[in-house]
């Protein structure tokens, strides 16, 4: 019986290996250091908040591997031996595979900042930087003002778990405006106006400098690079984006670029090794997303294709149109096809912007300046229907006919205000958009 | 993991002093359980009424006014009471005692017995009786006007936490409407226009109010002319006409949500425990088996109080009952053959367990028919039967545990594991319904919100995360999943009947080639 070994157990992971016992009866097991189970990643900010317990964050009962045979091993992966097909584990024993899928996920970024390891400074990311802000940041008494670095989308979150006990946040964002490199302007400012709302002390266009410990090695303050400012403060959290986590694999032969290089079957360049995943690193990138695309649905997506490969159905991994979502605080956010920031935007893109006057609801609309055909939509504040974008986009609708048939694309619940009439008239009283 | 339990949830000064205000109100009842004799009576039922509902009020507004619009579920599960915590305990021990006391020793309460005037607490409610109906309070007043209270006050706290939310601050007032007029006023008005009819909450319906096929309510009903005939005849048409039809276009939650007092206790008073209720896969099959059992039971019960009273002979009313129990099997048949013809796909491995209720139901009928005698049925006095059903399903499963228990087993147990009203009225949402839950595409992050908060104990996120739409006879409509999902998952719907039930392996947004190819089988 052919055996598959997955290291990793997040999302990516944990689908193939779902996927693969739906299609096969071939031995799975799958190596993880960080939890017993999978867990949802992005549900551990609830976990401190205290609106769940880590077990709800489970999606599956603990009798659930068990019973469709998915062998479960704590462990930690120090070397790939791919000549042998063996993995040797920090623990000092090792496992035989015949096919091996690196789905490893990310680590936060660190740019060397002095400081940058003491006690007190962490990611948000796996369940031990939970368990260390629990730690370092269980009340307003141990822990009297908190300074995250990074204006993203993890920034954001543990601004607002770090708020739900009532620590003073200072949130430290290199832009200009928050999330700018891919919010558009309209949008990236109502969130900063939203952050403040929430008394979280945003400093745009600010910099860390370095992070100065105390006689313990604990947390004591940070330097602000603009201004020389030093801010006291117990808790550093970095939020500055994701790198793929696979120093492990260093002297295995596999290639690696930022991620496990992989080609469009998410094959590595050696055979019977696959990534998947946040870890993975596209040779190209496919159409406008990036090579790496640390996010929750790519990772589902790959483990579902890689399954069909791995048993003998060859696939290569086509995403369908792109789609995204957030919560910033108390406003949601939902995007489907592209609508880009400032930066990296194409030449050929134009949009309409609508706010409400409320500023916690708008929306963008993207387009093909010539063409008018819709390229993409972000909302927030409003939910729409994944289901009804997908079809406009793959119908290649232009913006007009989005635009009146908006109330269709609708998802809020019932008795909401509505809101298309009024974005509607809006957009046709923007006189550059009339058609010629 | 260790977590100290954070400060900051701790409450304000002014939520001090609002608790400080409801609990004095709460000791005055206390106080009046204990038979200390107040002057005034209407006096100090006015100031602790007004001193519990304004403690809740200040409490509330402060908890939710003073921060922004949104989810606000912050600590729920570090803070005692929410949390099966030394507190949640507590109160539902108290919660406990005071309804085996209210169901089974109302003397204790000061109930007057043999004409005897009230006394302590009971006593204390004299007065608004006296103005509402112009006769003294019983325990079922008493119960009936805290039970507003409770339904009112936290009705008002939960409309201040879901301000953002329409649908929840509709199907709120809508509770708090027809508790204070349709269960609490209108049978109290009733009362002063016709002493004699039977205490008649319109909007309480068989199976859930057991007694109304009573003989005792029965005659009380054909004795007061029109009237009475009018209300029976209501009676009726709220089981098989209303109630099917406006589940058929709107699922079960226009009445589990929106109507029903015991779900209108368990959405504002009820609220803060939504989340104890077990989505185990094995409290989902003990729920299966309790709730059928229940509406068995019930089923069983009502025919046979109906069958006791009927006659054998045709000479004396028409409605004998060989008649009677011809047309009860006649019509559960019916209901059964339909199911299993036009819905056996759906029912899927359901089926077998619709099957051993039906025939478990029809034997049991048989049974009672032929080998019961003028006042022994199943060889046991008639009056047992009902008198069993009344105490353990009507008192103990629906009071004692149902309500009591809400800091232990969460605020719906009752509806989920013992109500056979919810038991029909989800066999046809299940079967016959627009309604359902969308999910959005493939925008499911399987954080668990939903699920968290299901007060049904539905694991929402077993349907979410594969991108199928939630179709589940037990699942109220209350909406909450919908509100605390991050990112725009859950929508309840009223829609057509096709592709309601909606099962896909791969979902959307994913591999266009892999959706094609799997979805397609």
């Amino acid at each position: 019986m052919e055996h598959i070994v997955i290291i990793g157990n997040g999302i990516s992971g944990v689908t193939l290996a779902r996927h693969l016992r739906k299609l096969s009866n071939k031995k799975i097991t799958i190596i993880s250091a960080e939890t017993d189970y999978f867990f949802s990643r992005t549900a551990l900010m609830y976990v401190y908040m205290g609106h769940m317990k880590f077990e709800h964050t489970q999606p599956y009962e603990n009798w659930f591997w068990e019973k469709n045979r998915i062998g479960l091993k704590k462990a930690y992966v120090k070397h790939v031996d791919t000549e042998a097909k063996t993995l040797h584990f920090a623990e000092g024993d090792s496992l035989n595979y015949d096919k091996l899928v690196i789905a490893t996920g990310s680590k936060p970024n660190k740019f060397g900042w002095p400081g940058q390891d003491a006690k007190g400074v962490m990611g948000m990311y796996h369940k031990q930087d939970l368990e260390h802000l629990e730690e370092h940041a269980p009340n307003n008494e141990v822990c009297k003002r908190a300074v995250i670095v990074g204006g993203g989308l993890i920034g954001i979150e543990l601004a607002e778990m770090l708020n739900s006990r009532s620590i003073p946040v200072t949130f430290l964002v290199r832009e200009n405006s928050f999330w700018n490199g891919v919010l558009p302007q309209g949008e990236s400012e109502m969130i900063n106006r939203h952050i403040k709302n929430h008394h979280i002390d945003l400093r745009l266009s600010t910099n860390l400098k370095a992070i100065n410990t105390d006689e313990n090695g604990k947390v004591k303050s940070v330097i602000i690079e603009e201004t020389g400012e030093e801010l006291a403060c117990n808790v550093v959290g970095l939020t500055a984006g994701v790198t793929p986590n696979i120093d492990f694999l260093k002297d295995s032969g596999i290639e690696l670029g930022r991620g496990v290089k992989v080609n469009r079957y998410l094959e590595t360049n050696i055979p019977d090794v696959y990534a998947i995943g946040d870890c993975a690193e596209q040779h190209e990138a496919i159409g406008n997303r990036r090579p790496i695309e640390a996010v929750w649905y790519t990772g589902r997506m790959m483990g579902e294709v890689l399954a069909q490969t791995i048993c003998g159905n060859k696939m290569t991994y086509n995403p369908g149109h792109w789609f995204n979502s957030a919560k910033f605080l108390d406003i949601e956010y939902q995007t489907y096809g592209w609508v880009f920031g400032e930066r990296g935007r194409p030449e050929y893109e134009q949009h309409f912007h609508w706010k409400h006057e409320d500023d916690t609801k708008c929306i963008t609309v993207a387009f093909h300046k010539e063409s008018h055909k819709f390229l993409g939509i972000n909302t927030f504040g409003i939910r729409m229907r994944h289901e009804v974008f997908d079809r406009w986009l793959t119908e290649q609708r232009d913006v007009d006919y989005v635009m009146h048939h908006l109330s269709e694309a609708n998802f809020d619940p019932e008795f909401y205000s509505r809101f298309e009439k009024d974005i509607l008239k809006s957009y046709t009283n923007q006189p550059q958009l009339a058609k010629s | 993991m260790s977590l100290a339990k954070p400060d900051a949830l701790g409450i304000n000064n002014k939520q001090k002093v609002a608790v400080a205000i409801g609990v004095i109100g709460l000791f005055i009842f206390a106080l009046a359980l204990f038979n200390v004799n107040f002057p005034n009576k209407a006096l100090f039922l006015t100031l602790s009424l007004a001193a519990i509902i304004g403690g809740t009020v200040v409490f509330s507004r402060e908890a939710y006014l003073t921060k922004l619009e949104g989810i606000k579920n912050d600590g729920v599960w570090f803070k005692s009471i929410s949390s099966r915590g030394i507190l949640g305990w507590i109160l539902g021990v108290v919660l406990t005692t005071f309804y085996i006391v209210l169901y089974f020793f109302p003397t204790y309460l000061g109930l007057g017995t043999d004409g005897e005037e009230n006394t302590g607490l009971i006593s204390l409610f004299d007065p608004l009786s006296q103005l509402l109906s112009g006769r003294n309070a019983s325990q079922w007043f008493v119960y009936g006007t805290l039970y507003t209270v409770a339904i009112l006050a936290f009705g008002y706290k939960f409309i201040l936490k879901y301000r953002h939310n329409r649908y929840q601050q509709l199907r709120t007032v809508s509770v708090m409407f027809f508790q204070l007029g349709f269960a609490f006023l209108i049978p109290e008005f009733m009362y002063v226009m016709n002493n004699d009819l039977p205490y008649y909450d319109l909007k309480s319906i068989w199976p859930l109010n057991y007694y109304i096929f009573d003989e005792w309510s029965v005659n009380g009903f054909l004795s007061n002319g029109t009237i009475g005939l009018a209300l029976l005849l209501f009676g009726i048409l709220s089981i098989f006409v209303f109630t099917p039809i406006l589940t058929y276009k709107y699922g079960k939650r226009w009445y589990c949500s929106w109507v029903c007092g015991c779900g209108g206790l368990a959405e504002t008073a009820g609220d803060s425990f939504r989340q104890l209720s077990s989505k185990k896969l094995y409290a989902w099959k003990i729920e299966r088996w309790l709730i059928h059992v229940v509406l068995v039971f019930s089923v069983v019960m009502t025919t046979a109080v109906v069958y006791t009273y009927l006659g054998y002979d045709k000479n004396d009313f028409w409605l004998t009952r060989g008649v009677f129990i011809s047309f009860v099997i006649g019509l559960l048949t019916l209901v059964f053959a339909g199911t299993m013809i036009f819905k056996r796909q759906e029912l899927a491995k359901d089926a077998k367990y619709g099957a051993i209720s039906f025939f478990i139901t029809i034997t049991l009928l048989l049974v009672m028919h032929f080998t019961g005698t003028t006042d022994h049925l199943f060889y046991i006095k008639a009056g047992a039967l009902r008198a069993a059903y009344g105490i353990y399903i009507g008192s103990i499963f629906s009071g004692v545990i149902g309500t009591g228990f809400y800091p232990i087993l969460g605020n719906r147990s009752w509806c989920r594991f013992g109500c056979p009203m919810a038991a029909i009225l989800g066999f046809q949402q299940r079967l016959f319904s627009k309604f359902r839950i969308t999910t959005n595409g493939g925008q499911c992050i399987s954080c668990g919100n939903c699920s968290n908060s299901c007060e049904m104990g539905i694991d929402v996120r077993h349907y979410a995360q594969k991108g199928e739409n939630i179709v589940r006879s037990s699942c109220v409509g209350c909406g909450i999943c919908s509100a605390v999902c991050p990112r725009g998952v859950l929508k309840l719907e009223n829609d057509g009947m096709k592709g309601r039930i909606n099962s896909n392996e791969i979902l959307l947004g994913n591999d266009v080639d892999l959706m094609e190819l799997v979805n397609q089988k």
